[in-house]
C-alpha cells in the first residue's frame, strides 16, 4: 500500500534512529559541565572553579549591592510639541518604497521614533498587509552602515553647499558630454516633475531606469502586444484557475503583497459550500508560490518557452509546439489547459519569465482566454517595475567608450548587481563626474567621486504611485539622524531651484488637492484612491508568430541547468544588511544567513553526496563548484524536494561588500555575475552548467532540524477539496471521538479529560486561529514579531547551535508519498506551511514544571512568562509539546550592565544589533530579556493590555473584532498579507475568532496534538488543496507511525484507486 | 507574593505525587538530621530514664523555635497590616499627630474610653452619634459636623493593628519625615523601630524561657537531692549543647531574616526625597493653590507617564506671577530659609524669558530634575490605568503630595506593596462599561453573592499585568 507522509526533513523522513537521537533536545547539545568520565576535577568547569566563581560573584554582588543608586534624570521637554505625550505612540501613515516597490504602511512612532511597521488598513491594493522586507524596514534607519555625511573623493564635506559647489563646478567641466540619472524604478509623481525639470536643464542628458531584478521583458512583450509599456493589474481574487509559468508571485514577483491578499481571498473556505481557485504552478525550482500549488510540474528553466507554446496550441493556438519529453510534464499541461478551458475567461496565467517571446505567449493565452477585462485589468497599470534592460546595457557600453560625462546613481548598485559588474567598474571610471545618492558606501558609491545620502523613507516626505489612479504619501516620522538630504532637493538645487523638496513635494498636491484639508486629509490617511474603470486593452498578436519561432528556434542545451532568484527575505540584496531579514529563516530551505546550491535529490546522488539521516542535522556541508560559461561559484548544498532534477538554484543578494554593513558583509556569495543578457533583457537562469563536488565542506545554518516534534506529525492536517466535501466533518468526528473516550460523564473534554481542575475565565480569553489554507509562509509574522517583541537576533553561529529566538517560527513539512518499496517519490509533493508559536494551552504543561511558578496562567488564558522570575532551568522548554520556548544563552540583547562583554562571542551581526544606535529600534512597552531567562510568544500581551486600557478609558466594551473594529490585534496579525491570522477574544461570541471557531470553520477546526489534552488557545483550520491528488495522511500510515494518534481520519476506499494511479507517473 | 489562584490549584496535585518539589520529604529529612544529630545529647545526661528526657530535650527545642517563628511571624504580619491598613484607610483624613480632615489619632485609645464603642465608630460613625455617645458627639461637633467615612468591612483585629500601629509608629512617622536627606537613598526607619520593638520583645520573652528552664533544673536537681538520687556535676550553660542549638536558631532566624529584609531592600529608596534644582514647592502649588494635580501632570491621564510638566507649562502662570510674597515663609529639609521669588528667577533663566521685556530670549533649556519614583525596567506600569480608569486619588501611592515642600517617595513601591493594594482594591465595576464583558461578576452582583469586584478578582495580581 502507499502512505503519505509529512516530514520537516530527510533525516525525519526516514525516522531513524540515529536522527532521533540527534534531534532530541530542543537546544541541540548539552551544557558545557564538561567530560564525566575524566572525573571532576579535570572537567571543563571543575567543583573548584565553580566554588571560586562563586565566592566572587556573590562578593562583587554584595559590592555592587552596597554602592549608592545612581541618580537619575527626568528631564521634561523645555516646549513640548502638542502631538507629543511621552509613553504614547503616534502613528503616521507613510509609504515603504524601496527598488521601485511601493507598500502604504503606518509607523508607530514612540517618544519620536519610528519603531514599528504596520501596513495601512486603507490601502485598497494592500488592506493592511505588509512582507518581511516591510515588517524589517524599520530597522534600516537605524543602521549603522548608513552613510553619515556627504562624501567628495571619499572625504566628508562639512557643509551641503560646499558640496553642491563641488559638483556644480565639476560638472561644468565634463566637456559637454550628457549627463545620465541612473534610478530605481521612480513611481513618484513629484521625483518625476523634479527630474525631467533637472534633465530639462542639462542638454542631451537622459534618465535611464534600471532594476536589478527585471521585468524588462514582460513590458518589452506588453509594448509589442498593447503598445503600452506596463503592466497590467492583475486581479488573482477574480481568477478561479491561476497558472503561474515560474512566477513566484507570492513571494517576490512584481507586487507580491497584492498579489497575496487577493490570491488569499479566492482560497478562503466557506464551507457551506466550499470552493475555491485551482492554481497549477509550472517551475524549476520550488518557489513560495510552487509550494502554495494545488498541483505543481516542473521543467527546465530553457524549457520555460515550449511550456507555454504548449499550453497555448492545446488551448486552440494557431501555433506550432516544440515537444516536451517528460511525462509528468506533458500531463499537467493537459490538466492546465482542462482547467483553463473549464474556467475560461476566469483564468489567469502569469509568467516570471524575463524573456519577451514567452512574455508575448502568455499574452496570446490570456487573450485567448479572455481573460483581459476580467482577471487583467488595464484600465491601472502597475508601477513597480519600469527598467529598460537593454538601455542599461547600452548606457555601460557608452560609458566604457567615454561617451558620459555624468552619472547621477540613485537607488541602483550596478557594480554589485550588473551582471557584468567588472565592465560598469571600468566604464564608471571614465565618467568624468559620478555622484551616489545611495545610503551606504556600497560596491557602487564607493567608487564614485561623490556622494550625498539620501535620506531614509522613514525621514522623508514623499509620494509613491504604486498603481496609476493610486497614490500613496511619504510623511517623515523623525528628524533626519544623520547629515543626509533628500535626492529630490539635491536636483532641485543643482537645476536651479532653491526650494527644498518637503516643500515642493507640499505645495504641488496642496495645488492638487486645493484645500489644505483635503491635503491633510490625504497625508493623515497616507492614501489617495481614485480607481479606473477597468479595461481590456487593445491587443494585437502581430509578435507573436515570431516569438513563437523563436522559442522552437532555441536548441535545449543538454545537461544541468542553473537558476538565480531573490529570496523572499533578501531580494535583490539591497536590505542584507538587516539582520532580521538575514535570520528570517527563508520559506522553502529555513536556511538563515547564506545563499547556497539548492539541488534536487538526484543531482545529490550523481554527485555523491550522501543525503543521510545527519545530512540536515549535520551542519557542516558539502560544497560544489558551479561553472557557467567560465564563471565559477563554489557554493555549499542544500538538498530539497521539489527541484527539477537538473536544475539547481542559486539566491542572488548575498556577498556584499565589507562597507555595506556588519550584517550583509562576507555573508553567502554574490550570484549576480551568473545572470545572461540576451540582447534585450536578463536572463536569471542559464544552461550549459557543469557541476563539480569540491572537497570543501562549508556550514550553514539551517533551523527546520530544530524544534521536533518527535514523530507527532499529526500536527498538520490537510485534506484534498475532494475529500473535503465528500467527507466535511472528519476532524469534527476526531473531536466527538475524543468526548466519546474521555469525558463520557459530561460531554466536556476539557473538564473532564483531566484530574486537574478546570478555571473560570470570567473576563476576556484570548485566542487566536490561524487558517493554513490562506497562510503563504511568507515570514511576515515572524518579522513583525521580531519587531514588536524585541526579540533577539542571534547570529549564524548560535543558529547553528538551534539557539534562535524567534517566537514564531512557520514550520515547513514536505508531504510526499511513499510507495509499497519504501521509496519516496519526491517529485510529487505537496508543502504545508504552518506557523507555530506558543500555543497558550489552558493545561500547559510548561507551567507545572517550573520549580520557581515563573511560568504560569493567566484569568484571560495566556500563559505568562516571566522573566524577573525565571530562573533558567529549562524545564518547560523541555516539557512543551510544541517545543516554542526559547532560551538565551547569552546576553544576545546587551541587557547586561557590562557593555558588549559578548564582543567576540557572539557574531558581529549581534555585537551590531546593540549598538546604541540600532537599539533605539526597541519597543520600550516590552523588556528586553536578559542571558538565562527563558521567552516565548505572550501574544502580545503589551497590547492587550494597551487595547484594554483604550476600552477602559473610553468607558466602553471592549473590541475584539465584531462589525470590524478592532482595539487590539497582535502583530502577526496585522503583518499578515492574507489575513490567516485572526485573534481575538473568545468569550465575545461576536468576534471573529468566536464565529470562526463556533459557526463559519465548524469543519475545518483543529488543535494541534488536541489529544494530548493540553487545550490550547491557538486553533488552526486545516489545509485545503484543491487537487485530485490525495492528500493528508492514510488511515494505514496512522497503524504504522503513530498508533496512539486520536486525530486519524478516514480515507474512502475507493480513494486510494487514485492513489495507485497518481502513483504510476 | 504574586501567586495566582490558578497556578497555585494546579500545583497542588503535583506536590501530592512528590514528583517535582517535594516539600514533605524537605521537612521530613530536616526532622531526620533533628533526631541523628540532637539525640545523642540529652539534655540531662545523668538521667536513668534517659529515653524520655531526651524526646523532652528535643520537645522543648522545637517547641521554642516554633514559637519564635509564630511568634515573630505574626508580630510581624500585625505590624505591616496596621500600617498599610492606616494608609489606605485612615491617611487621607488622619495623621498621627498632625490634625487634618480629622483629628490627629496620636492616644485616641485614652480618648474612647470604651474600646466597643471605638471599634463601632470606625465601622459606622452615624450609628455611635445617633447612640449619644459622649465622646462621638463632641467629635462631630468639634469638626465641623462631617462625617467619617464609614468601614464596615474592618474587623476589630484590623482596627487593634491600626491602634497598634498608631501606638508605635506616630513617632516615627514623624522623625522619619523630618529627618534630612541629602540625595542619596534613605533606608526605611519606620519599619526597622518598629522590628527592634518586636525584637526586645522577643529577646524578653526568651530570657524568661531561659530564666525557667534554669529554675525548672535547679527544682529538678533540688529534688534529686532531696530524693537522695546521685547527681553528676552540673554543665555550664554555655557548653549545654541545648543552649547552643538555640542560639545557633536563633542567630540563623536573626541573621537569615536581617539578610532576607536587606536584600529586599536593595534598590528600594522609601522616603527619597533629593534636592531639585528648582526649590518647587507643592505644598504652594497643589496645596495652598490648590492646582490640581493634572493641570501639569496631565500625561498620568493619557499613559503610563505622569509626565514632570515641561517648562512652557510652568511659564503659563509663571509669565504673570514673578514673585514670591504671599505664601508662608518656606523651609528646605536642613531649616534654611528659602526665597521664593529667587526661585521663580531660576524657572526664568531655564525658560529663556526676561521678565523686564516679557519676551523669550530663546536661550532657554530644559530642566534637570531629579526623578524620584523609579521603578525597575521589567516592572510595567501605566498611569492611566490608575488614574483614569481606576479613579485612585494620587496621594494613595504618592502620600500628601500637597503639603510637601520638597517631594519625597511615600510609598516603598515594592511588589508586595502593589499586590497589598490590588487586593483590597476595588475596580470601578459598575461605572465602567469594559467591566460588561465580566457576566458573572455581574451576576454574583445581582445576587448579592459579591458586593464588589477586587482588582485581584479579574486578574489584577496576575505577572503578566505587569511585566512583559
Amino acid at each position: 500500500m502507499k502512505q503519505k507522509k509529512y516530514w520537516q526533513s530527510f533525516g525525519e523522513l526516514k525516522n531513524s534512529e540515529n536522527f532521533q537521537e540527534r534531534t532530541q533536545d530542543e537546544f541541540g547539545e548539552d551544557l558545557t559541565t564538561g567530560d564525566q568520565d575524566n572525573g571532576l576535577l579535570e572537567s571543563k568547569a571543575p567543583r573548584r572553579d565553580f566554588l571560586k566563581y562563586l565566592g566572587f560573584s556573590t562578593a562583587a554582588a554584595a559590592a555592587a549591592a552596597s554602592c549608592e543608586m545612581p541618580i537619575k534624570k527626568s528631564i521634561p521637554y523645555l516646549n513640548k510639541p502638542d502631538t507629543i505625550t511621552p509613553g504614547i505612540p503616534n502613528y503616521y501613515a507613510t509609504t515603504y518604497v524601496l527598488d521601485g516597490d511601493a507598500i502604504p504602511v503606518v509607523a508607530k512612532v514612540m517618544d519620536g521614533r519610528p519603531i514599528k511597521i504596520e501596513g495601512n488598513d486603507l490601502s485598497t491594493i494592500t488592506n493592511g498587509g505588509t512582507s518581511a522586507r516591510v515588517q524589517a524596514s524599520v530597522l534600516g534607519v537605524y543602521d549603522t552602515a548608513r552613510l553619515r555625511y556627504p562624501l567628495a573623493n571619499g572625504k566628508e564635506v562639512s557643509t551641503f553647499d560646499a558640496f553642491d559647489k563641488l559638483v556644480a563646478d565639476a560638472m561644468a567641466g565634463t566637456g559637454g558630454k550628457p549627463t545620465v540619472l541612473l534610478t530605481e524604478t521612480i513611481n513618484s509623481v513629484t521625483t518625476k516633475n523634479i527630474i525631467a525639470a533637472f534633465l530639462a536643464k542639462q542638454p542631451g542628458s537622459r534618465h535611464i531606469q534600471y532594476d536589478a531584478i527585471s521585468s524588462s521583458g514582460l513590458l518589452n512583450a506588453n509594448a509589442a502586444s498593447f503598445g503600452k509599456r506596463a503592466i497590467p493589474s492583475y486581479q488573482f481574487n477574480a481568477a478561479k484557475t491561476i497558472v503561474s509559468l515560474g512566477a513566484d508571485f507570492l513571494g517576490t514577483w512584481l507586487s507580491p503583497v497584492e498579489y497575496a491578499r487577493q490570491y488569499a481571498a479566492g482560497r478562503k473556505i466557506n464551507q457551506k459550500n466550499p470552493e475555491m481557485s485551482k492554481h497549477i504552478q509550472f517551475e524549476s525550482m520550488l518557489s513560495l508560490t510552487g509550494a502554495n500549488a494545488d498541483d505543481r510540474y516542473v521543467h527546465l528553466p530553457s524549457e520555460a518557452g515550449a511550456v507555454a507554446l504548449n499550453i497555448y496550441a492545446a488551448l486552440g493556438g494557431a501555433v506550432a509546439a516544440p515537444s516536451l519529453s517528460d511525462d509528468r510534464l506533458k500531463k499537467g499541461i493537459q490538466q492546465a489547459v482542462a482547467s483553463l478551458k473549464a474556467s475560461g475567461a476566469a483564468s489567469l496565467v502569469v509568467s516570471g519569465s524575463n524573456d519577451a517571446n514567452v512574455q508575448l505567449v502568455v499574452n496570446a493565452i490570456n487573450q485567448l482566454l479572455g481573460a483581459y477585462g476580467t482577471t487583467i485589468d488595464w484600465g491601472t497599470t502597475l508601477n513597480t517595475r519600469q527598467g529598460d534592460d537593454a538601455a542599461m546595457v547600452q548606457l555601460v557600453q557608452e560609458m566604457n567608450e567615454g561617451k558620459i560625462g555624468a552619472l547621477l546613481i540613485h537607488g541602483v548598485n550596478p557594480a554589485y548587481d550588473y551582471f557584468d559588474a567588472k565592465k560598469f567598474e571600468s566604464g564608471l571610471s571614465k565618467v568624468a563626474v559620478s555622484v551616489s545618492f545611495n545610503d551606504r558606501e556600497d560596491e557602487t558609491t564607493s567608487l564614485c567621486k561623490f556622494a550625498i545620502p539620501d535620506h531614509h523613507f522613514l525621514e522623508s516626505w514623499g509620494d509613491a504611485e504604486m498603481k496609476s489612479g493610486y497614490l500613496s504619501f511619504i510623511q517623515p516620522t523623525i528628524a533626519p539622524l544623520f547629515k543626509t538630504r533628500a535626492f529630490q532637493t539635491s536636483l532641485l538645487k543643482w537645476s536651479g531651484d532653491a526650494t527644498s523638496y518637503g516643500d515642493h513635494f507640499k505645495q504641488y498636491w496642496l495645488g492638487k488637492f486645493g484645500s489644505q484639508a483635503a491635503w491633510d486629509k490625504a497625508l493623515q490617511d497616507g492614501v489617495v484612491e481614485t480607481p479606473a474603470a477597468a479595461a481590456s486593452g487593445s491587443y494585437n498578436g502581430a509578435a507573436l508568430a515570431a516569438a513563437a519561432s523563436a522559442i522552437a528556434a532555441a536548441k535545449p542545451a543538454a545537461g544541468m541547468e542553473i537558476v538565480v532568484y531573490p529570496k523572499v527575505a533578501i531580494g535583490a540584496g539591497k536590505e542584507a544588511n538587516n539582520p532580521w531579514l538575514q535570520e528570517m529563516p527563508d520559506p522553502i530551505t529555513k536556511a538563515t544567513w547564506d545563499n547556497y546550491a539548492i539541488i534536487s535529490y538526484g543531482t545529490a546522488k550523481e554527485l555523491g553526496i550522501l543525503v543521510d539521516d545527519n545530512y540536515e542535522v549535520e551542519v557542516t556541508k558539502p560544497v560544489i563548484a558551479v561553472k557557467v560559461g567560465g564563471k565559477e561559484m563554489k557554493l555549499p548544498i542544500l538538498v530539497i524536494p521539489g527541484m527539477h532534477k537538473n536544475v539547481i538554484a542559486l539566491a542572488l543578494g548575498y556577498g556584499r561588500s565589507e562597507k555595506s554593513g556588519r550584517a550583509a558583509a562576507n555573508v553567502g556569495q554574490n550570484a549576480f555575475p551568473l545572470v545572461g543578457f540576451d540582447g534585450k533583457s536578463f536572463v536569471y537562469s542559464a544552461a550549459g552548467v557543469t557541476v563539480a563536488k569540491t572537497n570543501e565542506t562549508f556550514k550553514l545554518a539551517y533551523t527546520q532540524t530544530h524544534n521536533q516534534y518527535e514523530g507527532r506529525d499529526e500536527v498538520v492536517r490537510e485534506f484534498s477539496l475532494v475529500d473535503f466535501k465528500k467527507n466535511p466533518t472528519v476532524l469534527a468526528d476526531d473531536r466527538h471521538k475524543l468526548v466519546e473516550d474521555y469525558a463520557k460523564n459530561t460531554n466536556d473534554y476539557a473538564a473532564e479529560g483531566t484530574l486537574y481542575p478546570s478555571h473560570p475565565y470570567p473576563g476576556p480569553k484570548w485566542g487566536m486561529s490561524i487558517d493554513l489554507n490562506t497562510c503563504i509562509g511568507c515570514g511576515a509574522c515572524t518579522v513583525a514579531c521580531t519587531s514588536e517583541n524585541n526579540v533577539a537576533v542571534v547570529g549564524k553561529s548560535e543558529v547553528m547551535r538551534a539557539h534562535e529566538m524567534h517566537w514564531l517560527r512557520i514550520d515547513r513539512y514536505f508531504a510526499t508519498f511513499r510507495d509499497d518499496s519504501g521509496a519516496d517519490n519526491l517529485d510529487d509533493l505537496n508543502v504545508v506551511f504552518m506557523p507555530m508559536l506558543c500555543q497558550h494551552c489552558d493545561n500547559a504543561p510548561c507551567e507545572n514544571v517550573c520549580p520557581v511558578n515563573a511560568t504560569n496562567h493567566s484569568s484571560e488564558g495566556l500563559n505568562q512568562m516571566t522573566y524577573n522570575r525565571c530562573i533558567g532551568t529549562r524545564y518547560c522548554a523541555n516539557n512543551c509539546p510544541y517545543k516554542v520556548r526559547r532560551f538565551n544563552w547569552a546576553d544576545y540583547m546587551g541587557a547586561d550592565s557590562f557593555a558588549d562583554n559578548q564582543k567576540g562571542i557572539l557574531d558581529d551581526s549581534v555585537m551590531m544589533m546593540n549598538d546604541d544606535l540600532t537599539r533605539m529600534v526597541l519597543n520600550p512597552d516590552v523588556t528586553v530579556r536578559s542571558r538565562g531567562v527563558i521567552e516565548k510568544c505572550s501574544f502580545c500581551v503589551q497590547r492587550l493590555q494597551e487595547g484594554k486600557l483604550k476600552a477602559k478609558k473610553a468607558n466602553r466594551p471592549l473590541e475584539t473584532g465584531a462589525d470590524g473594529k478592532w482595539d487590539i490585534k497582535t502583530a502577526c496579525q496585522q503583518a499578515c498579507p492574507t489575513n490567516a491570522i485572526v485573534f481575538g477574544n473568545v468569550n465575545d461570541k461576536k468576534s471573529p475568532i468566536s464565529v470562526i471557531r463556533n459557526e463559519e470553520q465548524t469543519n475545518r477546526v483543529f488543535y494541534t496534538l488536541e489529544q494530548i489534552h493540553v487545550l490550547p488557545n491557538v486553533s488552526y483550520l486545516a489545509k485545503i488543496r484543491n487537487t485530485d491528488r490525495h492528500v493528508g495522511v492514510s488511515e494505514e500510515a496512522h497503524h504504522e507511525a503513530a498508533p496512539a494518534a486520536a486525530g486519524e481520519h478516514k480515507v474512502e476506499g475507493a480513494h486510494k484507486e487514485e492513489k495507485k494511479a497518481e502513483a504510476a507517473h | 507574593m504574586g501567586g495566582n489562584k490558578y497556578n497555585l490549584l494546579k500545583c497542588r496535585p503535583v506536590l501530592h505525587q512528590k514528583k517535582y518539589l517535594d516539600v514533605d520529604i524537605l521537612l521530613k529529612s530536616c526532622a531526620k538530621f533533628a533526631r541523628d544529630h540532637w539525640n545523642p545529647v540529652p539534655f540531662q545526661p545523668q538521667f536513668t530514664e534517659g529515653m524520655n528526657q531526651k524526646r523532652t530535650a528535643f520537645q522543648k527545642i522545637i517547641s521554642v523555635f516554633v514559637l519564635l517563628v509564630f511568634l515573630s511571624g505574626t508580630l510581624a504580619l500585625n505590624a505591616q497590616d496596621g500600617k498599610a491598613l492606616f494608609n489606605q484607610k485612615c491617611a487621607s483624613c488622619h495623621a498621627i499627630d498632625k490634625q487634618l480632615v480629622g483629628p490627629a489619632l496620636k492616644g485616641v485609645e485614652d480618648r474612647w474610653d470604651d474600646k466597643a464603642m471605638l471599634y463601632d465608630w470606625v465601622r459606622n460613625s452615624a450609628a455611635v452619634i445617633k447612640k449619644g455617645y459622649p465622646r462621638a458627639v463632641t467629635v462631630y461637633n468639634e469638626y465641623n459636623k462631617i462625617q467619617m467615612s464609614a468601614f464596615p468591612e474592618l474587623k476589630n483585629a484590623d482596627i487593634d493593628a491600626i491602634l497598634g500601629y498608631i501606638n508605635t509608629g506616630g513617632a516615627k512617622a514623624a522623625a522619619a519625615t523630618a529627618a534630612p536627606a541629602d540625595g542619596s537613598a534613605a533606608p526605611d526607619a519606620g519599619e526597622s523601630d518598629s522590628n527592634l520593638l518586636y525584637g526586645i520583645l522577643t529577646l524578653v520573652l526568651a530570657v524568661i524561657a531561659l530564666i525557667l528552664l534554669q529554675v525548672n533544673s535547679n527544682l529538678r536537681k533540688m529534688s534529686d537531692e532531696a530524693e537522695g538520687a546521685q547527681t553528676a556535676e552540673p554543665i555550664p550553660f554555655y557548653r549545654n549543647k541545648a543552649y547552643i542549638a538555640i542560639f545557633a536558631i536563633l542567630l540563623f532566624l536573626g541573621g537569615g531574616y536581617m539578610t532576607f529584609q536587606g536584600a529586599q531592600g536593595l534598590g528600594r529608596s522609601k522616603n527619597y526625597q533629593p534636592e531639585q534644582p528648582i526649590f518647587y514647592s507643592h505644598t504652594v502649588h497643589a496645596g495652598i493653590n490648590q492646582i490640581n494635580c493634572l493641570y501639569c501632570h496631565g500625561g498620568a491621564q493619557q499613559g503610563k507617564h505622569s509626565n514632570i510638566p515641561s517648562v512652557n507649562v510652568c511659564m503659563n502662570c509663571h509669565m504673570g506671577i514673578n514673585e514670591y510674597a504671599k505664601g508662608p515663609q518656606l523651609y528646605r529639609e536642613d531649616g534654611s530659609k528659602v526665597d521664593g521669588t529667587a526661585e521663580i528667577q531660576k524657572l526664568y533663566q531655564y525658560a529663556g524669558w526676561d521678565p523686564s521685556q516679557k519676551t523669550y530670549t530663546g536661550n532657554g533649556k530644559p530642566i534637570e530634575w531629579v526623578r524620584i519614583h523609579n521603578l525597575p525596567d521589567h516592572v510595567y506600569f501605566n498611569h492611566a490605568q490608575h488614574v483614569t480608569a481606576g479613579k485612585q486619588n494620587c496621594q494613595t501611592c504618592h502620600g500628601e503630595i500637597q503639603k510637601m515642600d520638597e517631594v519625597y517617595q511615600f510609598s516603598d513601591l515594592s511588589m508586595g506593596w502593589c499586590i497589598n493594594c490590588h487586593r483590597e482594591s476595588k475596580v470601578q465595576f459598575k461605572e465602567n462599561k469594559f467591566y460588561s464583558i465580566y457576566e458573572k461578576f455581574h451576576e454574583d452582583m445581582k445576587n448579592k453573592k459579591i458586593d464588589s469586584v477586587t482588582v485581584e478578582k479579574i486578574g489584577g495580581t496576575e505577572c503578566q499585568k505587569c511585566h512583559y
